[in-house]
């Protein structure tokens, strides 16, 4: 026998305190319909400020070419790259809660999902703009697409940098589409809560939703598909862009490993991102109610999860460097764990494999200043992880080509740019759209079960279904 | 009011009937009447979808699944198919000894496409399937109605229904338990 969970208070999504289904749509729809504060136009204003300090290094890049960044040979992928996969990676918690917790049926993830979707896609933006501007000529950055052109050139379908363009097209397309489509019936409800302009820019918007049961049937198997495959979409984009670096033949990138490796840091980084803003958003926006303490510690578990899959990762990495028996692979490791660099191998390794560990304790998952802390060193350990990745490359076959790598003040500025870049778009989301998903909050409420009874809890409801 | 919009009925064409419930258990089992009573141009409104909804309301399985399947071949073909011509006839070109038709290099591109143009016939086919986008349509002149997206349960009747008239189906949604029952013009 199938036991319902409902009852039980832990897979209870949201508003432990209500039953009621248009308190929900008032606290969550709420927000949207308030005039604008002046904590979030300042922080708007600064966040823009930092989008068009990107802007205006990209534009200075697209005026002077890539060699005002600090790549050179050998080291010609640098901070670019890196943040790309980062950035990238941040992405992918995103998708695994609105698809793959959806598929699991985890009543939790109603809590935090749109919130994640939208910062898979506004993280995905974030790593696009590096491989775009790293190609040197971005004003012909089309020609990455197989498009028909006079010269009768195509992309080489058998190159790794080909797959890359449409693993990360297809996942941001893939993304949004998703988050739209979740989104219509939330956007239709603030439209029926709006008179005047504002219901007129939001009917568009809805595109006249109505609730209806047999459009929820459709809806509700378009969101089953789409959940279905963005799971091995997003096992897939990431295992792609380790292929960036694994069918290459650099000492140190050549493994078979890379593909689950760099999943699991991509999830792992992702969750520790939405855990963080997580913790701010509850803090400014009073989501105490919504957002509660056992829906961050499910997540720290993931983190304990996926962090230890990551350091059994580098473990295996270095096994099988001793035991290939190869000697530029034993070399290259040695050299990332000793040489030059060997200071990003320990940020990488003491962020990324011992913080986590600290999950163990479940009085530091409940202790929201340690997660907050923890998970912004993961942050900076998964950075580190694909720098010590990328920066293999300053000392691969032969002593007279090996060199140093540093990055340049356009790099740095670059990078800290793109928190610009995101932040904008969170903070536009966090202001004009429901910040939860309102109606699948409702539909995960026991209220909502047909065969509820009000009184006496679940009712043996699968006589029914 | 409604005796008002039932005299304009008589001019104007007609939507239907609509009654408002009070709890996704009250239109669940108001939904299994409305079946049993032989219509079928009707529908229940919800601001979320209700479990089990489909066999009370007797309305067969979606058929989206069939239109994403073909957007998935179209899709694995297309990228497959895009690649084989581009390396054997459009641009066959040498690099590192690789053979023309690499085809296990073709994977990663005959994957991505059927993914995305799945989700692209998914999405757009629940659209065409449900009639949306569609801007304009009686149930919006109804303020009560506005509740759908809230906490209002409703079911309405369409004029369209063969066994559809005013008096019937207004006699049948309030034996039903139905509240505020409205006529809607089209």
């Amino acid at each position: 026998m199938i036991l319902h969970r409902d009852d039980d208070p832990s897979q209870r999504p949201v508003l432990l305190e209500t039953s009621s289904f248009h308190e929900v749509t008032e606290i969550i729809a709420g927000p949207t319909e308030t005039p604008l504060t002046t904590t979030w136009i300042l922080l708007l204003m600064l966040s823009g400020s930092l989008m068009l300090l990107m802007a205006g290094l990209f534009g200075y890049l697209f005026w002077e070419g890539t060699g005002i960044w600090g790549i050179n040979m050998p080291v010609a992928w640098g901070w670019d790259i890196v943040n790309f996969v980062w950035w990238i990676g941040i992405g992918h918690a995103g998708t695994l809660i609105s698809a793959i917790l959806f598929l699991f049926r985890q009543k939790w993830r109603t809590a935090i999902n749109r919130f994640s979707e939208a910062m898979t896609i506004f993280a995905v933006m974030c790593a696009g703009v590096f491989p775009a501007f790293h190609v040197g000529r971005v004003w012909v950055v089309y020609y990455i697409f197989p498009l028909p052109n006079q010269m009768g050139a195509w992309p080489n379908a058998r190159s790794p940098l080909f797959w890359d363009v449409f693993a990360i097209s297809t996942y941001f397309t893939v993304s949004l589409l998703f988050w739209y489509m979740g989104l219509i019936p939330d956007l239709a409800t603030m439209r029926d809560r709006a008179r005047g302009t504002r219901r007129f820019v939001l009917s568009i918007f809805a595109i006249g939703w109505r609730g209806a049961a047999r459009h929820w049937q459709n809806y509700e198997r378009a969101y089953l598909i789409l959940a279905a495959i963005s799971t091995p979409l997003v096992l897939s984009v990431h295992s792609i862009v380790s292929f960036d670096f694994a069918a290459s033949k650099v000492p140190g990138w050549h493994t078979t490993i890379f593909p689950p490796y760099f999943v699991a840091g991509a999830v792992f980084s992702g969750f520790a991102m939405v855990a963080n803003l997580l913790i701010i958003a509850r803090e400014v926006f009073g989501f105490k109610k919504v957002v509660l303490m056992h829906h961050l510690e499910n997540m720290n578990k993931f983190m304990l999860l996926t962090g230890s899959l990551v350091g059994y990762a580098y473990a295996m990495e270095l096994f099988i460097a001793w035991y290939s028996g190869n000697l530029y692979e034993r070399f290259a490791f040695y050299n990332r764990a000793l040489g030059e660099f060997w200071w990003s191998y320990w940020w990488m390794v003491s962020c990324n494999v011992l913080a986590p560990q600290l999950f163990w304790f479940k009085a530091i998952r409940r202790n929201l200043w340690a997660v907050f802390v923890i998970c912004i060193f993961i942050n900076i350990g998964m950075w580190f992880e694909r720098f010590v990745i990328v920066i293999t490359l300053h000392a691969d076959f032969l002593p007279s080509s090996w060199g140093y790598y540093r990055p340049s003040w356009v790099d740095v500025f670059t990078f800290v740019g793109t928190f610009g870049l995101f932040f904008t778009f969170f903070l536009l989301f966090l202001k004009f759209l429901p910040q939860l998903a309102i109606a699948e909050v409702k539909g995960a409420m026991p209220e909502a079960d047909p065969h509820h009874l009000p009184s006496a809890g679940h009712s043996a409801g699968g006589a029914h279904h | 009011m409604s005796n008002q919009s039932a005299a304009a009925s008589a001019k104007a064409p007609l939507f239907g009937v609509i009654a408002e419930f009070g709890s996704p258990a009250e239109v669940y089992h108001a939904a299994e009447k409305v079946r049993d009573a032989g219509y079928k141009r009707w529908d229940v409104y919800s601001p979320f979808p209700i479990h089990g909804i489909e066999s009370a309301m007797g309305i067969g399985d979606s058929k989206l699944g069939w239109i994403a399947f073909f957007g998935a071949c179209a899709g694995v073909f297309g990228g497959f198919g895009l690649q084989f011509w581009v390396h054997k006839f459009a641009y066959p070109l040498l690099i590192g000894g690789k053979p023309m038709v690499a085809y296990p290099a073709y994977i990663p591109v005959t994957f991505e496409p059927g993914i995305l143009f799945t989700a692209f016939a998914t999405l757009l086919g629940m659209l065409v399937l449900n009639g949306l986008p569609r801007f304009y349509h009686a149930l919006f002149r109804s303020e009560n109605f506005r509740k759908v997206t809230d906490d209002g349960f409703f079911i309405g009747i369409e004029a369209k229904d063969p066994k559809f008239s005013v008096e019937s189906a207004r006699a049948l949604l309030e034996s039903i338990g139905g509240k505020n029952i409205e006529v809607l013009e089209d």
